[in-house]
């Protein structure tokens, strides 16, 4: 029997809009004196864009102030955009995938309890309690995923399975072993793991797994379908990023029907990426996010570069947080391989770097629910042997330095000079064959 | 004493190799030995032809990637165990073979093996002390 209202901060969750609308512009208002304050470069930007603390009374005054953007987390790395002193900061986390400058976020301890109760929030909301058991396929590590779940659950109580990624024969071992009642990992694995398990001959059926928490990665509703069908559970999205907080930024309810925003902790804007002013409810737009109570790591008007809509319309849950859509695309070329985050002007640098051509083209494709990249790149002089060997150790070592950067695995295949086709404008670097939108 | 050897670069793409003959044809350049060697994705196609220079240009002008590389001709009589000598010769000096390939002429007795090796000087001197025919560059545009 489902219970349709399950919440985990019930006065948080079902509060009025005009008392969310009251924490916004008060924890709006202290965070960006603390911001001020205690971090140099967003002091120097607000001086710059001539704006004081003191001009900030509350959320309509939040268009006053300058954007955040991953290249600012880049510029100041490691530490530059932290509110408070190393000895207050009780963990480290990045982003996944590249060596070289990862984006590096950090969290007091409080911080750490609040990323806990607002993944307890979606646990909860899907039915989970300190009786269920949760799968932990995310990676655990400096990666938000593993560890954001795991404050989730430690919070709400549920039994933590931490397994991490990896070793799918393992991971089925252990949910027909354990049983867990929940599974959170990628989409992706999730549907890999559905059909590792048809081929071993298990019966996703006959084990109690009856919901999954999926994020890190766009993913559609007929993935959701598939998934919910192969697994015989519920799939429910989660989104985060690490810049935020991680996952449990928004979480979707029973109802299936988008996600609700902690609107209590996190400020959702949606622009007009030509404007940069609102669009209307509903209308798609770049989301852009401010934190109001983190402490050590308070971004304001952070543009994600994700595209998506929120509405205001009321959910039959009882929550009266905004819900947002799945991200329908991005405003730059970023990808998501295999929950990684690529950029494909990392490729274009390994490339140039070692002396190949500058026309290339990524194709991305996803063959038996595993993401699969292959940089199709000219042939030049300048990388060209006589012999077989030697041009396929260059292909090798490309392989190599791309996958050293951007932390997944590619194929190169080496193409006639002039078959990559040139443009007048931007040239279409990436072609993506899954249907993730 | 090396000849000059063209090798292109070939995409694993139909239309690619009668691009290229197309173009060397074109240039009134005659091939007189080819091989391929090829793998799943691409090829290197290896030619002697009677004028490398032109063919090379022929076949950038079509945009293809290509190279010259000095490789080891030889001559060898055209009857069993003559090319057997040959590859005593250089393997009891020590000399690795990259790849090889044959071809015969209309006029003469003689079959002709091209070889890849890694020193050509050192491979020339060998085989020429080993009374093995050594071919020039003129030797071949005599051919």
């Amino acid at each position: 029997m489902q219970e349709s209202k399950r919440y985990w901060q019930p006065e948080a969750e079902t509060a009025s809009r005009d008392q969310i609308t009251a924490w916004q512009s008060e924890r709006l208002v202290s965070t960006v004196k603390r911001v001020y304050e205690n971090v140099a470069p967003y002091r120097d930007r607000m001086d710059a864009a001539g704006v004081k603390p003191e001009d900030v009374k509350g959320i309509d005054d939040l268009r006053k102030l300058p954007f955040t953007t991953k290249q600012d987390l880049r510029d100041f790395y490691p530490f530059g955009l932290f509110a408070v002193p190393m000895e207050q900061i009780a963990r480290l986390h990045a982003s996944s995938g590249t060596t070289g400058k990862q984006i590096v976020v950090g969290y007091t301890q409080k911080d750490l309890d609040t990323w806990g109760d607002i993944v307890a929030r979606q646990l909860t909301a899907i039915g989970l309690s300190p009786r269920d058991k949760v799968h932990i396929s995310y990676g655990f590590g400096l990666f938000t995923g593993g560890l954001g779940i795991f404050e989730g659950a430690r919070r709400m109580g549920a039994t933590i399975i931490p397994v991490s990624s990896g070793n799918t024969e393992r991971q089925i071992t252990i949910l027909q072993d354990f049983e867990p009642d929940c599974i959170a990992c990628t989409p992706s694995y999730a549907m890999y793991i559905a059909e590792t398990m048809e081929k071993m001959g298990v019966d996703a059926k006959k084990l109690p797994l009856r919901c999954g928490v999926f994020g890190a990665e766009p993913w559609t509703e007929e993935m959701r379908r598939q998934i919910e069908e192969k697994l015989d559970i519920k799939a429910y999205d989660i989104y985060g990023l690490t810049e935020i907080m991680g996952p449990g930024v928004a979480y979707e309810c029973e109802c299936q029907a988008g996600m609700h925003v902690n609107e209590d902790h996190f400020i959702i804007e949606v622009l007009d990426t030509e404007t940069g002013l609102p669009v209307k409810d509903g209308e798609k737009g770049e989301i852009v996010f401010s934190c109001i109570t983190k402490e050590a790591f308070p971004i304001l008007r952070y543009r994600t570069k994700d595209i998506g809509a929120v509405t205001h319309e009321k959910c039959p849950c009882g929550r009266t947080f905004v819900r947002m859509s799945k991200p329908m695309g991005r405003t730059d070329d970023m990808l998501i391989i295999r929950g990684v985050n690529v950029f494909p002007s990392q490729i274009e640098t390994v490339l140039l770097k070692t002396g190949h051509s500058p026309n290339y083209q990524i194709e991305v494709d996803r063959v038996n629910n595993l993401d699969t990249i292959a940089v199709r790149v000219e042939m030049n002089e300048a990388t060209f042997s006589d012999t077989v060997s030697e041009i396929s150790q260059r292909e090798r070592a490309l392989a190599e330095a791309i996958k050293s950067l951007i932390g997944v695995a590619v194929k190169v295949v080496l193409v006639s000079p002039g078959s990559i086709e040139r443009s007048t404008g931007k040239a279409k670097r990436v072609i993506d064959h899954r249907k993730l939108h | 004493m090396a000849i000059k050897q063209v090798s292109i670069f070939v995409e694993n793409k139909p239309g690619t190799l009668v691009s290229i003959t197309d173009a060397i044809g074109a240039a009134g350049v005659d091939i007189r030995a080819m091989s391929i060697a090829d793998t799943q994705d691409f090829g290197i196609l290896r030619l002697i032809v009677s004028d490398a220079e032109k063919t090379k240009q022929a076949v950038r002008e079509i945009g293809c990637v290509v190279s010259i590389t000095e490789v080891v001709a030889v001559a060898v009589s055209d009857r069993p165990g003559a090319l057997n000598d040959v590859m005593h010769v250089l393997s009891e000096n020590g000399i690795n073979i990259e790849y090889m390939y044959a071809f015969l002429t209309s006029r003469g007795h003689n079959a002709y093996v091209v070889l890849r090796v890694a020193d050509n000087d050192k491979a020339a001197k060998i085989l020429a002390s080993r009374g093995v025919a050594l071919v020039s560059e003129e030797d071949i545009s005599k051919l």
